[in-house]
This record gives C-alpha cells, structure tokens and sequence, in this order.
C-alpha cells in the first residue's frame, strides 16, 4: 500500500499520520508538497493531515482548498483513489467541494481538545472493515471549528446513503446530547463520499495508534485501509 | 478601481461570534440591540478601468475563495 501525505504550511500533524500509516502498511509514506502539481505515480492513498493550514485564515482550510495539488487529489478521488482528511484535512476537502457541507465554529465558541467516544456506523468500507458494526470507540478531538453543517438536502441524503463514518457519542454508544463537543448536526464526525473512497472527520484516529499514549483505538482505521489495498 | 467586498453568514445559519459579541454588548449595557451578526469585508484594488470586467473579477474572486456559497452570501461595491 502506497500512501501519500501532503504538507501544507501550516500542517502539523503530518508525523503522527506518517507514523500510523508506516505502524499499520510496513511502508513510509512520501510527503508531497502542497505546490506539487501531482501526486507521485501509484499512490493508492492520499492523506490531508490535521493542523492550522495557512494559520487558517479567511476560513479554516480555504487556502489550502484551492492549493496546486488539490487538483491532483480531485482527480485521485475521481478515478476511485482513496483519500483521508483528518480534522483540518477534512475542513480542505470541503473547502475544495471534494466532500460536502462546511465545519463551522463550534457552537459553544470553545476549542475542543480532549478524549471523544465515537461511534462506527459504517463497516463495510475501506476505512472501517476492522473494527465491529457500530464499534464505539475513544479517540483524540482538538479543534476549534468542527460543527459541521450543510442544507436539509444535503444532510438527508448523507443519512440516507449511510454517508455518516462517525457519530459523536457517549461511552455507552448514546448519541446527542452533552456527547456532542461542537454543535455539528446529527451528531456527524465524520463523512464518506458518494463512493466510499473519500473519508473527511474531525477526530485523530492517528494518535491513537500506541497503549503508551493513550489507546490504540484508532489503529483500526489504518489497518482497515492497509488491508483494503492488498486486497 | 477600488471595490469593497462584504460577506456575510446566509440567513439560519448559525452564528456562534455574532451570539457572543451581541452578549457582550448587552453585558456592557448597549442598549436596544436585538441581533448581531459577524462577517468580513475585503477592500480590493483592482487594475484598469472596464467597470463591467472589474465586476466580473470580483464576481469571479467571491465565488472562488473569499465567499464559501454553502453558508455565506457576498455583496461587491465597486466605487
């Protein structure tokens, strides 16, 4: 498996997604610079990696949205490639209009950084097939603006299609509520494209990769991905 | 030409800043204020004189980056 991390300036948690990939494929993934125009020859993943892109100015992940590579992405995603955003990651793919609707402000104006239980709604897809259906799991949040929100349409049919990846929720599995860190509708951490192939959430699955350092609930995501390209 | 550009949150869209300046100003004692709400305004110089080609590249930088059209709405006013 082949994975490819983009920096940005700005980035900075493009080593913690380096580290789960090489823990979860045995392979260091290249780091392409956001001017690139291309994406080196046989990726089989893209990674948009968390931090604060362009100091996030105008709007989180505006800037970077629009970079020279993104191109290059919408056209991996296009022909089926897989691509991950992990929290600012996220915010670029729907800044860039890969995935859609937009991560507000949390509704509480407060920057979130603490442990969140999820829940797994999807299994069978290349992001998710090694955890158990609806798997509630204990992740990393850090962000400031992860209220995600889109138009009634847009929602429906997120939901209608099982597009949801992860629900914010209790450790019981409860959604809604005080489990919620940031207002975003229906509880969505995070979303699928219409293929599958694209997954955008605000959590960090990446640093929850080693029991040292709190977990390794998120280990699940990487092998899911690792074995899903050698397939 | 100069051009003045205001974006603003479309209407239900949630507005967390604009909720927390208008408690502000209430907690201050500012009187009579019913609703706020934040946005921002890009003040642009833009080259030659063709108002009609200014408007459309104004069009064009709004719909492109500084406006994000699912949650925000822009004005330009060219001078």
């Amino acid at each position: 498996m082949r994975a490819a991390v983009i920096l940005f300036p700005g980035s900075n948690r493009e080593g913690d997604a380096a580290r789960a990939l090489r823990q979860a494929t045995g392979r260091q993934p290249d780091i392409v610079w956001h001017a690139d125009h291309d994406l080196p020859a046989g990726i089989d993943l893209v990674v948009l990696p968390g931090g604060f892109s362009y100091g996030d100015y105008l709007r989180c992940g505006a800037i970077a949205g629009r970079a020279p590579i993104m191109d290059a992405v919408r056209r991996h995603a296009n022909r089926g490639g897989l691509v991950l955003g992990i929290c600012n990651g996220f915010q670029i793919l729907c800044e860039s209009g890969v995935l859609p609707g937009v991560l507000m402000r949390n509704a509480n104006m407060h920057f979130v950084c603490r442990m969140q239980h999820l829940r797994v709604e999807r299994r069978a897809t290349p992001f998710t097939s090694s955890y158990k259906p609806h798997q509630i799991i204990k992740v990393a949040i850090a962000h400031g603006e992860g209220n995600y929100e889109a138009d009634d349409p847009t929602i429906e049919a997120l939901e209608k299609d099982g597009r949801i990846a992860f629900r914010y929720c209790d450790s019981e599995g409860v959604a809604g509520g005080a489990s919620n860190p940031n207002g975003s509708r229906n509880d969505i951490a995070g979303i699928y494209s219409e293929r599958f192939n694209v997954l955008g959430l605000m959590p960090h699955p990446e640093n929850l990769i080693d029991p040292l350092v709190g977990g390794t609930d998120g280990r699940g995501l990487f092998e899911s991905i690792a074995g899903f390209a050698t397939a | 030409m100069k051009a003045r550009i205001v974006v603003t949150l479309k209407n239900g869209v949630l507005d967390p800043q604009g909720k927390a300046i208008e408690g502000a100003l209430k907690s201050l004692g500012v009187e009579g204020v019913a609703s706020v709400r934040q946005g921002k305004v890009f003040d642009v110089e833009i080259d030659g004189d063709d108002r009609a080609v200014a408007a459309q590249r104004l069009r064009a930088a709004c719909e492109k980056l500084l406006a994000n059209t699912v949650i925000e709405n822009f004005n330009i006013d060219l001078d």
